[in-house]
């Protein structure tokens, strides 16, 4: 097992940048999501760190070693293909043995290696079938499987799960982080899913353009964005525009909301704030607030979606329209066109540089 | 995937019909009317024009028996196309790799244009055009005089070898193209994936990239090997009096002896022939693919 640095990194494809100055740290034994719109260069890092692909610039150890005269075929890393790439002319069994006979290991230990492995992604009976013979989550798990029989130092997953559909794709997560936790290796996936990316890694790192966003673990980042790109890529988020006033912000109608965390920045600079759309609270002007909501905005429901266990309401103030997720508890709906009350804490909100 | 297909050409049969129509008309009146004529001409004594006498025989097939000769130029012929078939596999395989898997965009197509480019180019031109690099005192000879500091005299002409260069030289597109569509459907991210796990380029090649061209290859050394065994043009040519095989003879009983039966008789033989070494060698080979 092994850690892997990334230390500025950058690979252009003619003018375009794929990556540009790229520093991640992935801890030893950790599960990182790499997280970002399509063409951020995800699977370009993903590339530098397999050895398929060289960077320009900048430096990549794996284990403490730099790895830049190291080929592919010597990083002993574990890949596991969008499309899965299991070989079509050999068995499931015979995939999975592959990386252990192309480094001529005996017959015996291959074959109790192969078991365990099929054993582990719970396709120990299915060994003999061909690729073509399987079902997508089958596959899937199959080049898993393949992937981790060679004791790799690092496991790289390019969106692994994306050919799957929801119901399969939850169920593979949990076994993906099943495996990844039994056997302790350091996990680098690739996703664009973010909900995918919060619930199974300990660490996220969002790209963008091919620059390095924001990264730290889920929670961190979901509740301190650094720029508007990281909290609406990353969740949900309401967004106001306005002067900072040290602590907070003044909207353009003079109104203020006060932020609990952020930067801290010279009054009057342009600055926004930002806020999950779970943590406003609706009310009617009658109704009673919570002591510790500082900040208050009026404004008019405009649209209000039903998805069972919650409602998003969608209200219009000063030419925004502010998203806010509500638990349905059985409690009065409010209609649209009603004229309501938003109001939540300051700790709610992170203060954005513009 | 066999029963698949299976299944799904049974399903597919009745409405293609009309699509299959047209070929099968073709095939018929181009091909089985005049391979039943010869398969008749094959058992007769003479050809009933000119109003010669004839009645039926078995001699003609009994003459490839009764004489050493015509088996000794059907070994002959065997060997040629084994060889020319090695050869094309040997130049053609890894052209066609290199046009499926390293190059990329133009310099790909200019590449395949001059692969194909035999094709395009009349025979008889493209082997009288051996025969004057080849022969004594030839471009062969003056290039390698002007390269070489010593003399030097390589009259290939008229040679076993000079017949291979040039049945290779016509055949070989066949393989490159065969591999080409083979090799070009292989994903690269197979190659990828086996190199992740520790497989040398050269254990890829052995262990997936020939498994999985395997079709092309099989379907390349069958569409070469077949025509190599009956080839007369390139061994009368470039062969001269070394140049005596199975299909020079067959030529020579319907140009110049006008003994049409004979010949018949001698083609059966070796479609006969040919259809056996390629069913003995499928199964052979479909197990290694
Ligand atoms: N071999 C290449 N040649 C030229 N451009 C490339 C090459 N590989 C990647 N790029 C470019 O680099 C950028 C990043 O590509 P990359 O494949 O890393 O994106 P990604 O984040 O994996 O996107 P996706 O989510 O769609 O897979 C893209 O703009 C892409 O067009
Ligand atoms: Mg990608």
């Amino acid at each position: 097992m092994a850690g892997v640095q990334v230390s500025n990194v950058s690979r252009s494809f003619g003018a375009h940048k794929a990556l540009d100055h790229v520093s991640i740290d992935f801890p030893d034994g950790g599960f990182y999501a790499l997280l970002g719109p399509s063409g951020s260069g995800k699977t370009t890092l993903l590339r530098q760190i397999a050895g398929f692909d060289f960077p320009d610039s900048g430096r990549i150890a794996i284990g403490g070693e730099s790895v830049e005269r190291v080929p592919v075929e010597k990083r002993r890393i574990g890949m596991v293909f969008q499309n899965y790439a299991l070989f079509p002319n050999m068995s499931v069994a015979d995939n999975v043995a592959f990386g252990l006979s192309v480094r001529g290991e005996a017959k015996a230990t291959i074959a109790t290696e192969v078991q365990r492995a099929l054993d582990l992604v719970q396709l120990g009976k299915l060994g003999g079938r061909r690729p073509h013979q399987l079902s997508g989550g089958q596959r899937q798990r199959v080049a898993l499987a393949r992937a981790i029989v060679t004791k790799p130092r690092v496991l790289l997953l390019d969106e692994p799960l994306g050919a799957l559909d929801k119901a399969l794709r939850v169920d593979m997560q949990i076994e993906l982080k099943r495996i990844q936790r039994e056997i302790g290796i350091t996990t680098i996936f690739v996703t664009h899913d973010q909900e995918e990316a919060l619930t199974m890694s300990d660490r996220i790192g969002i790209l963008r353009d091919g620059r390095l966003v924001q990264e730290g673990p889920p929670e961190e980042i979901y509740d301190r964005p650094q720029s508007e790109f990281a909290a609406t890529f990353l969740g949900d988020a309401n967004i106001f525009r306005g002067d900072a006033t040290g602590h907070g912000i003044r909207l353009p109608d003079g109104m203020t909301i006060a932020a609990g965390s952020g930067p801290s920045l010279a009054a009057g600079t342009k600055a926004s704030c930002a806020v999950r759309p779970e943590r406003i609270q609706i009310s009617t002007g009658n109704a009673k607030l919570d002591m510790g909501n500082a900040n208050m905005l009026e404004g008019q429901v405009s649209k209000r979606i039903f998805a069972g266990n919650n409602s998003t309401y969608f209200v219009d103030r000063d030419g925004q329209t502010v998203k806010v997720i509500v638990q349905n508890t059985g409690a009065e709906r409010l209609a649209e066109g009603q004229p309501v009350v938003l109001s939540w804490s300051p700790e709610s909100t992170v203060l954005i540089a513009a | 995937m066999a029963e698949q297909l299976a299944t799904g050409s049974r399903r597919g049969l009745r409405p293609a019909l009309p699509l299959l129509l047209p070929a099968y008309l073709w095939l018929t009146v181009a091909i089985f009317l005049p391979l039943s004529a010869m398969v008749f001409f094959s058992f007769m004594t003479d050809l009933p024009l000119a109003g010669k006498e004839w009645s039926f025989t078995l001699g003609n097939y009994a003459a490839f028996f009764s004489q050493s000769l015509y088996l000794t130029l059907l070994l002959a012929s065997l060997r040629l196309g084994l060889e020319v078939t090695l050869w094309c596999v040997v130049i053609g395989y890894p052209a066609a790799y290199v046009l499926a898997k390293v190059l990329k965009g133009r310099s790909r197509e200019a590449i395949f244009l001059l692969v194909i480019l035999p094709f395009w180019s009349n025979g008889l031109v493209r082997i009288f055009s051996w025969a004057m690099v080849l022969r004594e005192g030839g471009i062969l000879d003056i290039t390698l005089n002007a390269v070489l500091p010593f003399k030097i005299n390589i009259d290939l002409m008229y040679s076993y070898p000079a017949v291979i260069i040039g049945l290779v030289h016509s055949y070989v597109p066949y393989m490159v193209l065969t591999c080409y569509l083979t090799l070009q459907a292989i994903d690269d991210s197979l190659i990828e994936a086996g190199r992740s796990l520790g497989a040398s380029r050269l254990q890829m090649l052995k262990r997936v990239i020939i498994p999985l061209s395997m079709p092309g290859l099989i379907a390349g050394a069958a569409l070469i090997f077949v025509p190599v065994v009956g080839s007369f043009m390139e061994p009368r040519i470039l062969g001269g009096r070394t140049g005596t095989f199975y299909g020079t003879v067959i030529e020579d009983q319907f140009v110049a002896v006008f003994n049409w039966p004979l010949g018949a008789a001698l083609s059966f033989i070796l479609l006969a022939v040919v259809l056996v070494i390629l069913a003995l060698a499928a199964p052979v080979l479909r197990r290694a693919g």
